[in-house]
């Protein structure tokens, strides 16, 4: 026991372990905020088809050769969100359909220009650190880090600002729309919202189990919880204890980050589900 | 004094009409109920009326200080409220949303609101319980309250008695009717329920084929109503 504190405090004086952890809470709490309100309006597959477009949008940043990818990932990943929900009420593509569509669309065309236009002689390696994340989180650039910092400031806030708007327009739609709410408006700031968190949370577990780090922590909470304050606030808590948690042991026994966190995710997935079925 | 007027209304969606001609208009203090065969556009006249989608011609005027924002909703409800987790309190105070505009917080006043509209309906006891644990008939009433802080003037009802036993439907059919005799609150009323309608009501929009607006009285003695209320009277 003393050793692996040992271990820690040596690890901790690194700054790239320091911003690991930093950013990591941060970014896991941005991710759990929208949690429920993806879950409850169904929307969990927009946030798996956005996490795809955003591998896509990486490998076009990687062809074109761009120090700092993210706001080119960013920008795309924001509208293809737009369009997403835009396609669920006019167009012939309904709504899963639409995101399947998409999404496996830009793994593909991701991939294909990673395999053509790459430099490197590792290109199975850079997919894979692309899709799982592996060792970004420890290799991010001091811009990377302010910009990580400064979007979860604006996710936290717009979440505040907007906390019981979305309340309402999650809970019913119709209602609201007939109080002259403008839901459009507010399920276009959601879905922008989710983009940003899916951007930020894919340097924490890489874009293929963004949704999981989006997931689980709401899951866990709705077992147990009842009001949608309370479970907002312990869907915070989780999500972030669970990313801490999971750094630490990805530092301590040289696994990778962003499967360990999901590992860790899962496991409070399992004793809130048990304490849920206890309180009943 | 009218509060909504509609001359001349067609209905729709998709670029289709499913009723059309239609004229009526609803005073202050009515107790209107809607009633049809299934597809007769109910609904959609409903959902026009709330302003959710646009009328394919005709219009609907509204009127004596009624905004498109004073009207109290209660709408079907849907499969995402069956486990939405969220406090009856939470649920009763996001009526008082289309009042906030652009401000994020409700402020005392709604507040307020919203606990009278819970005493009202009998759940203030129930304010920190659970929305999907609640029998169906409280559910009802925890959305009733949620209407009446959006309005203190108009209701709209969709089918607010399905899915409800008899005693619970008796109890909400009272609690409607209080709110219209005693509080003087118009209220509009998709129905089902003929025996009900007839009994509660004092106007009857009949739409169909055959289209119908009046009193209770002309419509009992009117062709269309006589012949609904012979197919429908019996078994309801």
């Amino acid at each position: 026991m003393a050793q692996m504190f040992e271990k820690l405090q040596f690890y901790m004086q690194y700054p790239f372990v320091q911003y690991a952890l930093i950013v990591g809470v941060l970014i896991a709490l941005c991710s759990s905020l929208l949690g429920v309100t993806l879950v409850l309006k169904r929307f969990s597959f927009i946030g798996d088809g956005l996490s795809h477009v955003a591998f896509g949008a990486m490998a076009i940043a990687g062809v074109l050769n761009l120090t700092n990818d993210m706001p080119l990932v960013l920008v795309i990943t924001v509208i293809s969100a737009i369009l997403l929900l835009q396609t669920g009420k006019y167009t012939k593509l309904k709504g899963d359909a639409a995101v399947a569509v998409i999404s496996v669309g830009a793994l593909a065309i991701g991939y294909l220009l990673m395999n053509i236009f790459s430099k490197s002689a590792n290109v199975s390696g850079d997919v894979c650190s692309t899709l799982f994340g592996s060792t970004s989180i420890l290799t991010l650039s001091k811009f990377d880090v302010w910009l990580c910092l400064a979007l979860s400031f604006v996710v936290i806030v717009v979440f505040i600002l907007f906390y019981n708007k979305i309340f309402t327009v999650t809970f019913d739609e119709d209602f609201s729309n007939a109080v002259g709410t403008k839901t459009n408006v507010y399920n276009r700031v959601i879905a922008v919202t989710v983009a940003v968190i899916i951007v930020l949370a894919m340097n924490l577990v890489g874009s293929l189990l963004t949704s999981a780090l989006i997931i689980f922590p709401a899951l866990s909470a709705m077992r147990v919880f009842k009001s949608f304050k309370s479970v907002t606030i312990c869907t915070a808590i989780v999500s972030v204890s669970c990313s801490v948690l999971g750094i630490l042991i990805a530092i301590l026994a040289g696994t990778p980050v962003g499967s360990t966190i999901v590992v860790v995710d899962i496991a409070a997935f399992l004793i809130f589900m048990v304490a849920g079925g206890i309180k009943k | 004094m009218s509060q909504i007027i509609c001359t001349d209304l067609a209905l729709g969606y998709d670029g289709k009409t499913i009723l059309s001609g239609l004229n009526f208009s609803i005073e202050k203090g009515d107790y209107l109920c809607i009633v049809g065969e299934n597809g007769s556009g109910k609904s959609t006249l409903m959902k026009t009326l709330l302003s959710l989608q646009e009328p394919i011609s005709g219009k609907i005027e509204f009127s004596d200080g009624l905004e498109k924002a004073g009207i109290g909703y209660l709408p079907q409800q849907t499969v995402v409220q069956r486990d939405f987790p969220a406090s009856v309190w939470e649920i009763v105070l996001s009526g008082c949303q289309g009042r906030c505009g652009l401000r994020p917080f409700y402020n005392k006043e709604e507040k307020e609101l919203a606990r009278k509209a819970m005493e009202l309906m009998g759940i203030t006891q129930f304010r920190k319980r659970c929305y999907r644990e609640l029998s169906g008939g409280q559910q009802q009433r925890v959305l009733l309250a949620r209407a009446l802080c959006a309005t203190q003037q108009i209701l709209l009802l969709d089918e607010p008695v399905s899915g409800l036993d008899p005693k619970v439907t008796l109890e909400m059919y009272t609690l409607i009717e209080k709110l219209n005799k005693e509080d003087g609150i118009t209220v509009i009323m998709i129905s089902h329920d003929l025996t009900a309608a007839l009994k509660y009501a004092d106007k009857i929009l009949h739409i169909g084929e055959n289209v119908f607006f009046g009193t209770k009285d002309e419509y009992l003695s009117s062709s269309v109503g006589r012949m609904f209320t012979q197919m429908n009277g019996g078994d309801e």
